[in-house]
């Protein structure tokens, strides 16, 4: 039902030290705490020296991270209750962030959307960015017909938040906006849709 | 150019802009107007010469917003196989020839916050054709532009006096050395660096760049290799069913364009993997000269670019899927 093979949706490869970089940025999300620490494991000492975290613990609040990642003795760590406030943050540090400044983002996808989005209008390739998925499958999805978001989708197919149609959230991904596009997926005969799974869990 | 549009254009103008650089602008022959094209694009120029052809590109540097002529500056080289002691000696006001349509392989990033541009030389010339563009977009730019003197030296004068603080300048001769370093390690996030110019200078700019952290995103270059001189040898074209000779200062490609036939190619300089072609079998040893295929690609022997590589050992063999 996902239609497969659609080539904008992302991959993640995973969190890779840039050891040329001369200064790091994480932006983390819940389970992407757990990721830092891995990578954490493997690299060098002196990398967090150069390295700034911005965390917002969300669904992994309970786990105590964050005294995790202050034990990797950062040159910063910031925490943030919501990811509206990490990018807020985000935005002001890319203002007047020098190149040799690697942008290393994890946690859920609509979190790695949004701050790469960020990233992308301060004019980074995306190509440039470093990322990993953890934590949740849910998904951001843009309605295509009346264009509202619908947050924390799990569901397909799910109802738009806005105008009620029942969509298809297919692969096909916008970097622009940070969401998967939802198509309505019972035009034909209202009501008649499959009913809803939750694969994105 | 292979399949696209030739067109016949007129020297109107030529001129002398510093120790062995020449200037000259075309006209169209025959049409009102050339095809506008973007800063960094180049054409390649045909050049008859006894009997010889030769083809070279070079980057257009005047504005991309006039159609009614483009500009291109020479610079003679020493080890020149022809094509730059031709325009220097043999092209005059008057003079026809035949030039491709533009093709830009050295564009301008538009998603970039500010644009760093590094000149070495003659190498300034795809820069003043970007920089018409970055001013009228109103993008944030600067220039850095070394020379050997104020006399060898192209532009210089002019454009600082255009563009005033945005242009640096840099003289060899007065031991004036571009702050490379301090340069890279001082760009905003989002910054994109352009390098044009001998390729020592291209080498060193793009490692200073990798070396403060700027990821390959952001680093844009344009080389062109003539194509280099080297033993005669033999190619044979599977397809084509024929064998031909090439000549010590011919390329493969050159030998098989006077042979009369067409090969796909672009910027006759290895820069663009147009002339890509594989290899049936080999005698010899390849000498790869372009700047397009990976060395693992390299090391493999499966592919060669006939407009720069050719074979090391005289009297070698090589069989081409053309």
């Amino acid at each position: 039902m996902l239609s497969t093979g659609i080539i904008s949706r992302p991959v993640y490869p995973g969190l890779a030290a840039d050891l040329k970089a001369r200064h790091n940025l994480f932006i983390i999300e819940g389970e992407g705490a757990a990721a830092v620490l891995d990578l954490a494991a493997k690299t060098p000492a002196g990398f967090f020296e150069r390295s700034t975290l911005l965390y917002c613990p969300a669904g992994s609040a309970g786990k105590d991270y964050e005294k995790q990642l202050e034990g990797l003795k950062p040159k910063a760590l910031w925490t943030f209750p919501t990811p509206a406030t990490v990018m807020f943050r985000l935005k002001g540090v890319l203002q007047t962030a020098t190149m040799g400044t690697r942008l290393y983002i994890t946690g859920t996808e609509p979190f790695i959307g949004l701050a790469l989005k960020e990233a992308l209008e301060a004019g980074i390739d995306h190509k440039s960015l470093i990322t990993e998925h953890r934590g949740s499958a849910k998904r951001r999805v843009q309605c295509v017909h009346c264009k509202g978001f619908t947050e924390n989708v799990v569901t397909n197919p799910v109802t738009c938040n806005h105008c009620g149609l029942n969509l298809l959230v297919r692969d096909h991904y916008s970097r622009r906006l940070g969401a998967f596009q939802g198509v309505c997926i019972d035009a034909e005969v209202p009501g008649e849709a499959p009913a809803p799974e939750e694969i994105f869990r | 150019m292979t399949g696209e549009a030739e067109f016949r254009v007129r020297v109107a103008e030529t001129e002398t802009v510093a120790e062995g650089i020449r200037r000259l602008r075309l006209v169209p022959l025959g049409r009102s107007a050339l095809p506008l094209f973007s800063g960094g694009a180049h054409v390649v120029l045909t050049m008859q010469d006894d009997g010889r052809v030769l083809r070279n590109p070079y980057s257009l540097m005047g504005s991309p917003f006039d159609a009614s002529s483009y500009q291109i500056s020479v610079l003679r080289t020493a080890d020149s196989r022809g094509g730059s002691i031709y325009v220097h000696n043999k092209l005059r006001d008057g003079s026809e020839l035949s030039i491709s349509a533009p093709v830009n392989l050295f564009p301008i990033d538009r998603r970039a916050r500010r644009h760093l541009l590094i000149a070495g030389g003659i190498g300034v010339t795809p820069f003043m054709a970007m920089m018409e563009q970055l001013e009228r977009e109103e993008l944030p730019f600067e220039l850095h532009y070394c020379m050997r003197s104020k006399t060898g030296g192209a532009y210089w004068s002019w454009l600082r006096d255009i563009y005033g603080r945005r242009v640096n300048t840099y003289f060899d001769d007065l031991q004036q050395k571009l702050p490379l370093r301090r340069l890279v390690e001082n760009q905003p996030l989002g910054t994109h660096l352009y390098v044009c110019g001998p390729s020592g200078m291209i080498d060193w700019v793009l490692n200073e760049a990798r070396d403060a952290g700027w990821p390959e995103e952001n680093l844009h270059f344009e080389r062109f290799s003539a194509p280099p001189a080297g033993a005669p040898f033999t190619v044979e074209l599977a397809k084509s069913r024929c064998t031909l000779n090439v000549e010590p200062t011919q390329s493969i490609l050159e030998a098989i364009e006077a042979a009369g036939l067409v090969a796909p190619c672009l910027c006759r300089g290895g820069a663009c993997g147009q002339c890509e072609s594989g290899i049936v079998s080999c005698d010899g040893t390849i000498e790869h000269n372009d700047h397009f295929l990976t060395d693992a690609e390299k090391a493999s022997g499966g592919k060669i670019m006939i407009c720069v590589s050719r074979l090391k050992n005289a009297g070698g063999r090589i069989v081409l899927d053309l």
